[in-house]
């Protein structure tokens, strides 16, 4: 049995930053991380980050990984466990992970649950062809493992993602035949966009795909316009050659860990499924958990990594660490928040959130 | 195939190694994932699905979504999007759900 102040569940940007915050406010943790390295998907974001200086905003996904990650090894208050899978919280706070197909106890006296999101999927026939893909594992394959998906990509969905890919699957060398989007604008933001134009990439919206098709793997898809109520148009049928379905049509909240522990829980669309019902200092409705990052709502690399410090300094406040410091800590943290959710294209993001406060103050925390 | 050059990227592969899959002697670099390393070769197809045998591949590549479950060394159900090749390593095919021996 390990005993530990505070446990954190997954190693990406939200887990590292709540790791550093929680240990600067005198906390001892513990980080499980069930790949080898922690880090999360910023090991495959070759982009430069936006935001203000304070999120890192101008440097690479892959560079701010190694910095959280240095921080996080060089401080004695956090130990870290890598291929450590968390696969269950028992309700007297017990938990059990996996490392080695060994399992291994855990006593912790706070959890912050950071175990991000899973790529959601299309329904469509032919969706099940090898060579379709998530867009995060053609990120991973590229960018990580240095492998090509393949030679041509349809990719589905003009959002940040599919636009920041097509131009990543440029930079190695394969072509994007085209990038659909079945709304009738681009989603992501327009600096990303025109970058792939530049490159001669059609982004076409109010597209989607109809199906895929080819014998054992991907040799082409149809595609076809869609009309103002997102209903296939018959008769704009149009077959694109390509031997790599891409599809970028955003992910939801890996929220298995919260359910198990007990936490209440709310289906809230704008955040992309269901997710703990927190209150400010992203506490959930079970004491000792906390969250932070995409599993309490999708959301970008940048506000996970507020989050986790927030979360960070909530709980290791909880425990009588930084009583006259955390306050003015959390404070900044949430005012970093709000200012990265200002923007225009954070409404949704905005009215999740607040769908989330309105729960929990009718009684949910 | 592999990415020879990057405009941002190296990639340290480590040293090349031997695997087996259904049999057949592949290389691969001891860095790579299983998938990584057929994925290389140009085999994207993983299994076969348990009830209409329909080919399996890759999807989520972070152990999420079990698309990518292969028999390894006798073992099935193994994530070949997080399992590093070994020198010697017997890959195959998994069809359905494996046979637990």
């Amino acid at each position: 049995m390990i005993n530990v102040e505070i446990l954190i569940v997954g190693g990406g940007p939200a887990g590292l930053c709540a790791a550093n915050a929680a240990a600067d406010l005198g906390a001892s943790v513990l980080i499980c991380e069930r790949d080898e390295i922690p880090g999360g998907q910023l090991v495959k974001q070759t982009h430069k980050f936006f935001g203000s200086r304070k999120q890192y905003a101008g440097d690479r996904g892959i560079a701010i990984g190694d910095f959280l990650l240095d921080e996080v090894i060089n401080d004695p208050k956090i130990e870290v466990m890598p291929d450590t899978t968390v696969i269950g919280i028992y309700e007297d706070g017990l938990v059990l992970a996996e490392r080695s197909e060994e399992i291994i106890k855990i006593n912790p006296r706070k959890i912050i649950i950071a175990t991000g999101a899973a790529e959601k999927f299309l329904t469509f026939p032919g969706n099940d062809l090898p060579g379709i893909y998530g867009a995060g594992a053609v990120q991973t394959l590229m960018n990580v493992a240095g492998v090509i998906p393949g030679e041509r990509v349809l990719m589905v969905g003009a959002g940040n993602i599919g636009l920041i890919v097509s131009y990543q699957l440029a930079q190695a060398g394969v072509e994007t035949a085209a990038v659909i989007e079945g709304a009738p604008t681009i989603g992501g933001y327009l600096v990303h966009a025109s970058k792939i134009q530049r490159l001669g990439i059609p982004v076409r919206t109010g597209y989607t795909i109809k199906e895929a098709y080819g014998d054992g793997k991907v040799e082409g898809a149809v595609i076809c316009r869609l009309d103002a109520a997102w209903n296939m148009i018959e008769g704009s049928e149009e077959d694109i050659k390509c031997d790599t379905i891409c599809l970028a049509v955003g992910l939801t909240p890996l929220t298995e860990l919260c359910w198990q522990a007990g936490c209440e829980m709310a289906f809230i669309r704008e955040l992309s499924g269901h997710v703990p019902l927190i209150d400010k200092y992203l506490q959930t409705t079970n004491p000792k958990i906390y969250v932070a990052g995409d599993v309490s709502g999708v959301e970008e690399a940048s506000s996970a990594m507020v989050e986790g410090r927030l979360a960070g300094y909530s709980a290791a406040c909880s425990l009588g660490y930084g009583l006259d410091t955390a306050p003015s800590l959390q404070a900044g943290a949430m005012a970093e928040l709000d200012e990265l959710r200002a923007g225009p294209m954070s409404d949704r993001i905005r009215q999740g959130v607040e769908k989330v406060e309105k729960m929990v103050t009718k009684g949910g925390v | 195939m592999r990415i020879e050059q990057h405009p941002i990227l190296e990639f340290d592969r480590k040293e090349k190694i031997t695997f087996f899959f259904n049999g057949q002697e592949m290389e691969g670099y001891a860095s790579e994932t299983i998938v990584a390393a057929l994925h290389a070769a140009g085999v994207k197809e993983l299994g076969k699905s348990p009830e209409l045998h329909r080919p399996r591949g890759l999807f989520c590549a972070i152990g999420n979504c079990s698309s990518c479950l292969m028999v390894v060394d006798g073992q099935p159900n193994v994530r070949a999007c997080v399992v590093k090749i070994k020198p010697g390593m017997q890959v195959e095919l998994q069809s359905g759900k494996g046979d637990l021996k």
